[in-house]
């Protein structure tokens, strides 16, 4: 009840972006976390999983929507101006990102409930490499969020291309793997699904991160914009 | 066709019944109901002239100050009418506090200007221990508590605003009246005031008048929209400010006009 008992200037604002940047936070790694687990069940051809992910997904898309309505109040209300916008508007489209990112959990794991029943179909080195590369992606675009730390974005922002290496040559396997053998078709297809949908996850990783770097140092960095840049600095 | 959609629960510190207020013959305020919950915010605005100011006054009678003023109608503060034939408006203005536009202390020590208050009203009591705890209501006391003997006019608009909150504070009222308390302020005096507001009304109900839309967005929990007199709408502040249900509301809010 005092607030001059402290030097420290408290804002009213900070209270309340706090607490939305924690539940985008709390999004974020639910999300991380059903794309983990639907790719653990493309692993163990285990639908049980498969299915109680699927059903999870609605509690990313309820936080997706408080989020919103929270973001927006804030933005009538409070008026905010330079990192406290920037902060806001990347929220919103943070959490759009992160909402889709559950939706590619939710097709992951509908290949992982037809892949079950599917013909199987060896384990492929390029495939384990591939979602390590895209979760790992998303885990560290969302630890770049938690440190405003526009290094370890940029660092995110690098590991695209191999990602998308990774998928195509996922695709040409599957296909070389359909050709041989019809019995792989079925479950060829649902690999190359699951790929895409890996590739898209990888993808919303690195608009996460850009979004990191606009929030931190008002800049914007997409749409290879600034690739010259980006080399530069990590050439060195 | 007004919108009306806050109701106290049960819980309203003040609730007005067909309020009209008459200057003379021009009706300022026409028939206004409504209820302003306990330990909440509620802002009042509206182009100027709305009369928002003189809804305000009527919640401590500051209105019989004006000779040609009148108040029909109920406003009733803990289930009695204010205008009720019995009530001391010097009692009423004790319990309903009210700070003004203008920062306008007493031109005596700062420590008086506090003090003055539980003094005549002879509260019996530590007087110092008054003074300390509404100078840290009102976030003051750390930047006055080495010079409480010093002249109040020697603050700063804004800390002799926050001296002004303290004042009111001082003589323990339930309700604070805030009529444009940071318009003559810098935005830095203003934000204080506005965290303050924050504070406060975990202990008090506040209903502020401001003309500042931004400020009756940033620091209030309903919002009272008026216009020529009338309520037009009520609803909580975020509603308001993102999806009025009038679009009068929403012209005035989006600076179509006013």
């Amino acid at each position: 009840m005092s607030p001059a008992d402290s030097d420290r200037t408290f804002r009213h604002f900070d209270q309340e972006l706090g607490a939305v940047r924690e539940l985008l936070l709390t999004m974020a790694s639910q999300a991380e976390e059903q794309v983990r687990a639907a790719l653990t069940a493309v692993k163990h051809r285990d639908a049980q999983a498969a299915i109680h992910t699927i059903e999870a997904d609605h509690k990313i898309d309820a936080l997706e929507i408080e989020i919103e309505e929270r973001a927006i109040s804030l933005l009538a209300r409070q008026q905010p101006m330079a990192v406290d916008l920037r902060m806001l508007v990347a929220i919103l489209k943070i959490s759009n990102d992160v909402e889709r990112v559950g939706d590619h959990a939710v097709n992951i794991a509908q290949c992982a409930r037809r892949l079950a029943e599917a013909f199987p179909i060896a384990s492929l080195d390029e495939f384990d490499t591939m979602a390590e590369d895209a979760t790992g992606m998303l885990r560290d675009a969302i630890s770049a969020f938690v440190d405003q730390d526009p290094d370890k974005a940029r660092a995110v922002l690098l590991r695209d291309d191999k990602v998308d290496r990774s998928n195509d040559a996922v695709f040409r396997v599957m296909l070389a793997l359909m050709a041989e053998n019809a019995n792989a078709i079925v479950p060829g297809l649902q690999m190359m699904l699951v790929a895409r949908n890996l590739e898209r996850v990888a993808d919303l990783a690195t608009n996460l991160a850009e979004d990191v770097i606009y929030i931190v140092e008002a800049r914007t960095i997409k749409h290879h914009i600034a690739d010259h840049e980006l080399e530069g600095e990590h050439d060195q | 066709m007004a919108t009306i959609l806050v109701t106290a629960g049960g819980n309203a510190a003040l609730e007005t019944r067909d309020v009209s207020v008459f200057y003379g013959s021009n009706e300022a305020i026409k028939q206004v109901s409504f209820e302003i919950p306990r330990n909440k915010v509620v802002a009042l605005i509206g182009p100027s002239g709305c009369g928002k100011s003189t809804l305000l006054r009527c919640f401590n009678r500051m209105n019989d100050l004006v000779p040609s003023a009148r108040v029909a109608g109920e406003v009733l503060f803990q289930g009695e009418d204010l205008y009720g034939d019995h009530v001391d408006p010097v009692e009423v203005r004790r319990r309903i506090g009210m700070v003004f536009q203008k920062p306008n202390p007493f031109p005596k020590s700062i420590y008086d200007n506090v003090a003055f208050g539980p003094k005549i009203n002879g509260i019996d009591g530590d007087i110092d221990a008054i003074v300390e705890q509404s100078l840290h209501q009102a976030a003051l006391w750390d930047e006055v508590k080495d010079r409480l003997g010093d002249s109040a006019l020697e603050l700063s608009g804004g800390q002799q605003q926050r001296l002004c909150i303290a004042r009111a504070l001082a003589v323990t009222p339930e309700i604070l009246l805030m009529d444009e308390p940071a318009s003559a302020l810098d935005p830095i005096a203003t934000a204080k005031i506005e965290e303050l507001i924050h504070q406060l009304v975990a202990d008090y109900t506040i209903v502020i008048v401001t003309h500042n839309m931004q400020q009756a967005a940033r620091v209030s929990d309903y919002t009272a929209y008026l216009y020529l007199g009338e309520l037009i709408e009520y609803n909580d502040t975020n509603t308001i400010f993102t999806a009025p249900a009038e679009k009068h509301t929403e012209d005035y809010v989006t600076g179509r006009f006013g």
